[in-house]
């Protein structure tokens, strides 16, 4: 099949879907590649590049769809380029399905079919086609340098001869992939990093990442489970959100740098810097907002426009961080993309297999065969594993010496039953046995202590060559045979003969095998 | 040279195999100990072909001899994957011998007493000091025939039941081995098979031969021996005929144990305290070793013994989701990418011969930098620490290779686990599934990893015959085919 990638008509769009090393790629799946003249340039993949890499050039998009099977782009298409979509061929780009239902029927009346690669189920076999987290680690990354861009001062801390710098105090709303991409950049930058959730079971995820998590008194049944919705935080209880604001506003005074992540899907962005917390920061401070697309979560964020604060705030509404990255959105996103095409392509033939069956291909289309498909319905695995509310009890110092005393009293139980019993046994048989016969059984009660006790010491990976040369040494029941060789009777004489070559043919047999075995053991 | 030079000698091959025992507990102190026991063995042998008593010496030198040529070709030819038939099949030898010394002991208490009587004089022995003209007359015979003449009534009875248990447990041992062997090589089935009747036909034979036990002690002569001899070897051969053949490791230690068993009690008899030492070291080793590997399979001794595995317990989970196949470019693109790989061998690699693969495959890899480690669950393979010796043999440093507990608790942090030809070790039903066969058995947490590849021939079931949940799971890909051929298709595929 052939794949084309689109040039972007989105203003100020610079990413593209395809690289030259996702072509050859492809082209390992059986498939032909096509691009649009000039569709890397932006992210800086000439079209000498791509011919360099198998990829044919043609000039202008219309011709393009006219060659591709498979047509292959970032942004949503615009209406002009879903006219130019036909019956059966398949357009694979971000297309939000729950916001432009009128482009939707517009390829569905042109019978071409839709996968959305914002429609990837966030599940972890399809973790390699997820482009909204490819997209959202870049910008959260790029959030912090953009914040650092108007920041006036630095992140880390410093003692100079020329006076001493405080750190910055970068909070970090919202920590899912953005946010926490955002976390590891501020942090490895040296600013002092805060992080807030909604989904307590993220605090470890933050605080791995070397940010604070900032905590709400909050009884745990309150608490939304994120694991229900797909891994995206879910609404909140108005009494919850006025702890949150409250919390906000008593820190807010002290950030430096603020990154707000927070979206609900479906609905617009929450609302959780208000103004008067923007009034209470420290003029020069700044506020990234990456949720500025869906309305943004400061109050006065304006999409796309960089603003200031009377007091001096600047505030970032920004929504094109991952094509300010072009060059690495591009290579994320078209590794995305063929990973997608290459669970399209099962057998690695070219030829493209549109399996509704699949849990992660049919959550992802939303139109198929002249009928819409979204929404999907819901994977057949769950998401996330639902989450484990109930943590075992932590035990207090006594509580855990208490139990240590009982282990060892149980222990000392079972070993002293043990010994009497033993003891009792050894005791009885000497009642009747003569002294002759009690001579060598204290020999045989010792031999057995000793055997327990050295045997434990053997190390797993040997047990092998143990049993060889327990085996080995086992065959000391020759000595019995050398003994009766010499008897009188001829009966016995054959026996033992037999006895002996038995016994020696385990002998060598036994230990020559160990050693062969122990020689191999070596060290790196 | 007398008697007491022959103890000592004793004493000392008793140290020397107690420290041979006792230095297996590292891999270097492990290569010097093998030298004490055959330092003690030398000792000890020489000891007895020079001590008193013993005739024929020239002729044990040669059949000790002929035996070392047999046990030579045997130790050098064997393959590594083969030894746990190996191992198997010397148990059966020291079985076997200890049946015959056994008898013998038997004959020649029989010929003493006959000697004894025809001159006129008294056997048993009475109490007190031995007649003067018995103490003669015992001194033209063998040593052992010395010894045997010398015995009390008490001490003749104690004799046979000592007899007794050393023929009886010998005898299970021989044919329990060969049996073991046969099921490990392949030339028995390894399905457990039982004859119509089942433990009932165990039980009974096992309680005919205390009856004929009881009758040989109450003098009803040699017949009754032979009897329970060969009910003895029935046992040992149904009794492992019908345990299947995952359960070997437990059944080739159990017998490993019988081995030493029955050369103690033969030592008894022979009233030589170096067979007895060496017995209980032996017995008691292969008994902690059988400890070993019913604990790791979370099943009673008696649960392995009478064979296969319990039913569920009630529903079990279903398994939701679809085995998805992988090929090998796949295999190679994500090894490629990990940094930490982990890989669990079990008795599939060793039954296609994969070791040699998947050691080159290690080097390859650690060679890119990468962290390859091993994990070992007890009971991987057919024999205890089977896996370790295979992967020793294809030149994998053991400091990577690593036991059961030292490494579950790093899956999380791996980024690929390869599991070959295991199964049942790996499976998560064992913590997930409360009514599973297998609920409880400690297992390798593979699945913890951020990716699994499982090599294994087709969709069957392990030895004990459930679903493996593993398979099912979103991060674990399949890779179909003989272990071999997978690893050895990916080798040239890795950077």
């Amino acid at each position: 099949m052939k794949i084309g990638a689109l040039k972007e008509i989105e203003q100020g769009e610079a990413r593209v879907a395809m690289t030259p090393d996702s072509a050859a790629q492809l082209q390992k799946l059986g498939h032909e590649c096509v691009i649009e003249t000039g569709a890397g340039a932006a992210a800086g993949f000439s079209d000498a590049a791509y011919k360099a890499a198998g990829v044919s050039v043609v000039k202008t998009a219309a011709a393009l769809c006219k060659a591709s099977d498979v047509v292959i782009k970032v942004r949503p298409p615009q209406e002009a380029e879903v006219k130019r979509l036909r019956d059966g061929q398949t357009l694979i780009s971000f297309f939000w399905p729950g916001q432009n239902e009128a482009l939707m029927d517009l390829a569905r009346s042109k019978g071409a079919n839709v996968i959305a690669m914002d429609m990837v189920p966030r599940i972890s076999r399809a973790q390699k086609m997820d482009a909204l987290s490819s997209m959202a680690n870049i910008a959260g990354y790029r959030a912090v340098i953009e914040a650092g861009n108007n920041f006036g001062r630095f992140f880390t801390g410093q003692v100079t001869a020329a006076g001493k710098v405080p750190p910055a105090k970068v909070l970090v709303v919202g920590a899912g992939v953005a946010g926490l991409a955002a976390i590891g950049t501020a942090t490895s930058l040296g600013a002092i990093t805060y992080a807030f959730d909604v989904r307590p079971e993220v605090a470890e995820q933050i605080e791995s990442m070397g940010a604070e998590f900032v905590f709400l008194e909050f009884s745990d049944d309150e608490l939304p489970d994120g694991a229900a919705t797909g891994g995206y935080a879910p609404p909140q209880s108005p009494e919850f959100q006025a702890k949150q604001l409250a919390k906000f506003r008593e820190i807010a005074p002290d950030m430096d740098i603020v990154i707000t992540t927070a979206l609900i899907p479906g609905r617009p962005a929450p609302v959780l810097w208000t103004k008067d917390m923007v009034e209470s920061m420290k003029p020069g401070s700044v506020i990234i907002d990456l949720a500025a697309e869906r309305g943004g979560n400061c109050e006065l964020t304006k999409a796309d426009e960089r603003i200031v604060s009377d007091n001096g705030v600047v505030i970032i509404g920004y929504t094109d961080f991952p094509s300010r990255m072009a060059a690495q959105s591009s290579t994320l996103y078209a590794t995305n993309v063929r990973h997608m095409m290459a669970d399209l392509t099962p057998e690695k033939d070219g030829q493209v297999v549109h399996n509704m069956e699949d849990d992660v291909i049919r959550g992802a289309t939303a139109v198929f065969g002249g009928e819409i498909t979204y929404p999907p319905p819901p994977p057949k695995v769950a998401a996330i594993a639902a989450q484990k509310r109930e943590k075992p009890k932590e035990l207090t110092p006594e509580e855990k010496r208490k139990q240590e005393i009982a282990v060892f009293k149980a222990q000392t139980k079972n070993q002293v039953t043990l010994l009497a019993i033993g003891a009792a046994l050894v005791l009885g048989v000497g009642l009747i046995a003569p002294a002759s016969f009690m001579q060598h059984f204290i020999v045989f009660v010792l031999s057995v202590f000793i055997g327990f006790q050295v045997i434990w010491n053997v190390a797993h990976s040997l047990h092998t060559p143990l049993m060889a040369v327990t085996n080995a040494i086992s065959s000391i029941v020759i000595l019995g045979a050398l003994m009766q060789i010499g008897s009188s009777s001829a009966l016995i004489t054959v026996l033992a003969a037999l006895g002996i070559f038995m016994a020696a043919v385990n002998i060598f047999g036994g230990f020559l095998v160990t050693r062969r075995m122990l020689a191999m053991f070596q060290k790196s | 040279m007398d008697f007491g030079f022959t103890i000592a000698a004793y004493a000392v091959a008793g140290v020397l195999f107690i420290l041979s025992l006792g230095g297996l507990s590292g891999q270097e102190s492990a290569k010097r100990a093998v030298w004490y026991g055959i330092a003690g063995m030398a000792i000890a042998i020489s000891a007895t072909l020079t001590g008193p008593g013993s005739g024929l010496w020239l002729m044990s030198l040669v059949l000790i001899a002929a035996g070392a040529g047999v046990g030579y070709q045997l130790a050098t030819k064997v393959q590594m994957t083969q030894m746990p038939e190996l191992v198997a099949i010397m148990h059966s030898l020291v079985g076997l011998a200890a049946v015959f010394v056994g008898f013998n002991a038997h004959l020649e208490l029989a010929s003493v007493g006959e000697v004894l009587r025809e001159a006129g004089m008294a056997f048993p022995q009475p109490k007190g000091p031995i007649a003067a003209p018995v103490y003669e007359m015992l001194g033209t015979m063998s040593n052992f025939a010395a010894l045997l003449g010398k015995k009390t009534a008490v001490e003749v009875g104690i004799l046979r039941v000592e007899l007794v248990l050393g023929i009886w447990i010998g005898a299970v041992t021989f044919t329990g081995s060969v049996i073991a062997y046969g099921k490990l090589a392949g030339r028995v089935n390894s399905a457990a098979k039982q004859l119509p009747g089942g433990h009932i036909l165990n039980a009974a034979a096992a309680a005919a031969s205390l009856a004929f036990s009881a009758m040989y002690l109450g003098g009803a002569g040699g017949w009754t021996l032979i009897a329970l001899t060969i009910l003895a070897l029935f046992i040992g051969y149904h009794l492992i005929m019908g345990i299947g053949g995952a359960d070997m490791p437990v059944v080739v230690s159990m017998l490993n144990s019988y081995s030493g068993w029955a050369a103690a009690a033969i030592g008894f008899s022979l009233g030589n305290d170096l067979l007895i030492v060496v017995g209980a070291l032996v017995g008691s080793s292969g008994a902690i070793l059988s400890y070993i590997m019913c604990k790791a399979m979370n099943r009673s001794f008696i649960s392995v013994i009478l064979g296969g595995f319990g039913g569920a317990k009630g529903e079990q989970q279903a398994i939701e989701g679809e085995q998805i196949a992988i090929d090998s470019d796949g295999v190679a693109n994500a090894l490629n990418d990990a940094d930490s790989i982990i890989i669990i061998p079990g008795y599939g690699m060793a039954v296609a011969q994969a070791q040699q693969g998947v050691a080159e495959l290690t080097r390859k890899l650690r060679a890119a930098g990468k962290t390859v480690r091993f994990a070992i669950h007890p009971v991987a393979g057919r024999l205890p620490g089977h896996m370790n010796v295979l992967l020793a043999e294809a030149k994998v440093p053991y400091d990577i290779v690593l036991e059961m507990d030292e490494i579950n608790e790093d899956f999380p942090s791996t980024d690929v686990a390869i599991v070959i030809g295991s199964n049942d070790i790996v499976n998560p039903a064992a913590q997930e599934d409360p009514n599973s066969p297998i609920a409880g058995m400690p297992v390798l947490e593979c699945w913890k990893a951020k990716q699994v590849f499982v090599s294994k021939r087709g969709q069957g079931t392990g030895y004990s015959g459930i679903e493996n949940p593993l398979f099912y799971k979103e991060n674990t890909r399949m890779f179909y085919g003989d272990a071999k051929a997978s690893i050895d298709s990916l080798l040239p595929k890795i950077a």
